[in-house]
């Protein structure tokens, strides 16, 4: 397995958070990880990434330059990753965010309604959770339960987040 | 003074996901450095961020100088009283340290400092970058002096060299420089925290107070006739010994390689991808990763060289560390060179593009 994920989106959309939870579920699973995040002018109001690597080989560059998976939180990010994923790759859409997802051949895309999901649930903050769950549910890389696990020890203070966080990831696995 | 054990109170082993700038401050913790001062400056601000977190959690001090110049100097005041001294910054503060750098020097007091390196010249960006090579290896400030540099590849390397970094520069009263770049700094990786007891030699020459005993004096103002001339013989004498003891370098698949490429930091990393690529491509290459910047290790890249080996040279830079590869091989002929600058990072394609073009 080789799998490279850039999470993207809005600066407070949790994208980092996002893909720490990523790396942090695939190490504990034995694989090799590296977390990358972007920085720089675009940080506040433009787009924030960050790129994970998870890998059985050693890794060399953490940077991503083609994923295999893209999560998309908003329409910058669309604009700016859509063309750079491998062929036969994952393209996860927040349609809250976008009004019109092109078409695109040779990458599967998923297309929920992130934001709208999450505020339903009673957190509009959990919208990056639900795609990680639609991303476990699609590419059975990582499974639910480690996941969920690894949700434990990067909250371990605040049990009322993880039970929210939780339910977002489950409702993501079960969508797709 | 005796010497004195340092047992760490949480002594157990654990394997966490944690930044090249946390990796790299909790080395220092590690290696019992109780005294940060530094400035805040991206990409390295995660590692004054844990520092300032992590000293007060063990009863060191942190402060936030107010400027670089302040922060080294505070590092000297802490030196001289013989604590384990660190100091971080990117790029363009680490310019301005050099004053500090050369009187720490001068003074032959030992200290750390690291370099989470960003696009330059001026202000440049806050990209990752590999074009403070020639400032690091070569002095940096003035004087006829070096420091020992220590160039990291991975999370975990951060934590272990600037670990044992302070080891280094106690044995030689010696600043010791960790050159990282701004990938190295940010990224996430799996590390490996193993704390360790450690045994520490006092430091005699120290201003503890002369209570007792005859006055140390610690000062880089020699104007006595002959007195600085003899000073920068004991010097040489000094680096003399460190290449001979500090050399550290890497080989990988270099036994039948054809091409040999030389990179360090973020670099080799990408470069190694490469070497696995090439070799599947039934192409004979090698990675060559200096460890030890200063003191560069020439004659064991030498002895790499079949006489008609081919290398090339991968660097975020214009062609630095390309110096010293021409001074170890000597037949500029058959040393090439690729390098992306300006905050850019090479990539597997063009690394391999390159390679194969210079075999021909």
């Amino acid at each position: 397995m080789n799998e490279q994920i850039i999470c993207a989106g809005f600066g407070g959309q949790g994208i980092m958070l996002m893909g720490k939870f990523l790396a942090e579920t695939g190490m504990k699973n034995g694989y090799n990880v590296t977390w990358l995040p972007s920085y720089g002018a675009e940080v506040r109001g433009g787009t924030a990434h960050s790129m994970v690597h998870i890998s059985r080989e050693r890794i060399a560059s953490p940077v991503v330059s083609k994923p295999t998976t893209c999560i998309v939180m908003n329409k910058p990010s669309l604009v700016k990753f859509i063309d750079r994923i491998k062929k036969g790759g994952l393209l996860i859409v927040n349609t809250s965010m976008v009004n019109k997802v092109p078409e695109k051949k040779g990458i599967k895309i998923v297309k929920l309604p992130l934001t709208k999901l999450a505020s339903e649930l009673g957190n509009v903050k959990v919208a990056n959770m639900i795609a990680v769950g639609a991303f476990i549910g699609l590419r059975k890389t990582l499974s639910l339960k480690d996941i969920q696990e690894a949700l434990n020890r990067i909250l371990p203070s605040k049990k009322d987040l993880i039970s929210i966080n939780k339910k977002a990831i489950e409702l993501g696995y079960k969508l797709v | 003074m005796k010497k004195s054990k340092i047992q760490n109170p949480k002594s157990k082993t654990k394997r966490i996901l944690i930044t090249g700038n946390e990796a790299c401050g909790e080395g220092a913790i590690q290696a019992g450095c109780r005294f940060y001062a530094g400035y805040p400056i991206t990409p390295q601000n995660e590692l004054t961020a844990y520092m300032s977190k992590r000293m007060d959690e063990v009863d060191g001090i942190f402060i936030q100088a107010e400027s670089e110049l302040a922060a080294i100097n505070m590092v000297f005041g802490a030196s001289v009283t013989g604590a384990r001294a660190l100091t971080t910054s990117s790029s363009p503060g680490i310019s301005l340290k050099q004053e500090g750098i050369s009187y720490l020097a001068g003074c032959e007091l030992p200290a750390v400092i690291v370099n989470i390196m960003r696009g330059g010249p001026g202000l440049g960006n806050i990209a990752p970058s590999q074009s403070d090579y020639f400032q690091a290896t070569k002095g940096g400030g003035h004087g006829d002096y070096h420091s020992v540099v220590l160039g990291p590849a991975s999370c975990q390397e951060m934590f272990d060299f600037t670990r044992m970094a302070f080891d280094i520069a106690d044995r030689y009263r010696n600043t010791v420089i960790i050159l990282g770049d701004g990938i190295l700094g940010q990224m996430m990786e799996p590390v490996i925290i193993n704390p360790r007891s450690q045994i520490r030699n006092p430091k005699k020459w120290a201003l503890t107070g002369c209570k007792n005993r005859k006055p140390n004096i610690i000062r880089s103002l020699l104007l006595k006739q002959g007195a600085l001339e003899e000073f920068n013989r004991k010097l040489q004498k000094k680096y003399d010994l460190i290449k001979r003891n500090e050399i550290r370098f890497e080989k990988y698949r270099t036994e039948d390689a054809e091409i040999i490429i030389v990179a360090y930091g973020t670099s080799s990393r990408i470069s190694r991808a490469c070497v696995n690529r090439l070799r599947k491509d039934k192409i004979k290459a090698g990675l060559f990763r200096p460890i030890s910047l200063w003191p560069f290790p020439y004659n064991a890249l030498k002895s790499q060289d079949k006489g008609k080996t081919k290398f090339l040279v991968v660097e975020m830079s214009m062609g630095q560390m390309l110096e010293d590869v021409r001074l170890a091989i000597q037949d500029d002929k058959r040393v090439h060179f690729y390098g992306r600058t300006g905050g850019s990072v090479p990539s597997e394609e063009e690394i391999i593009g390159k390679a194969v073009s210079c075999k021909l």
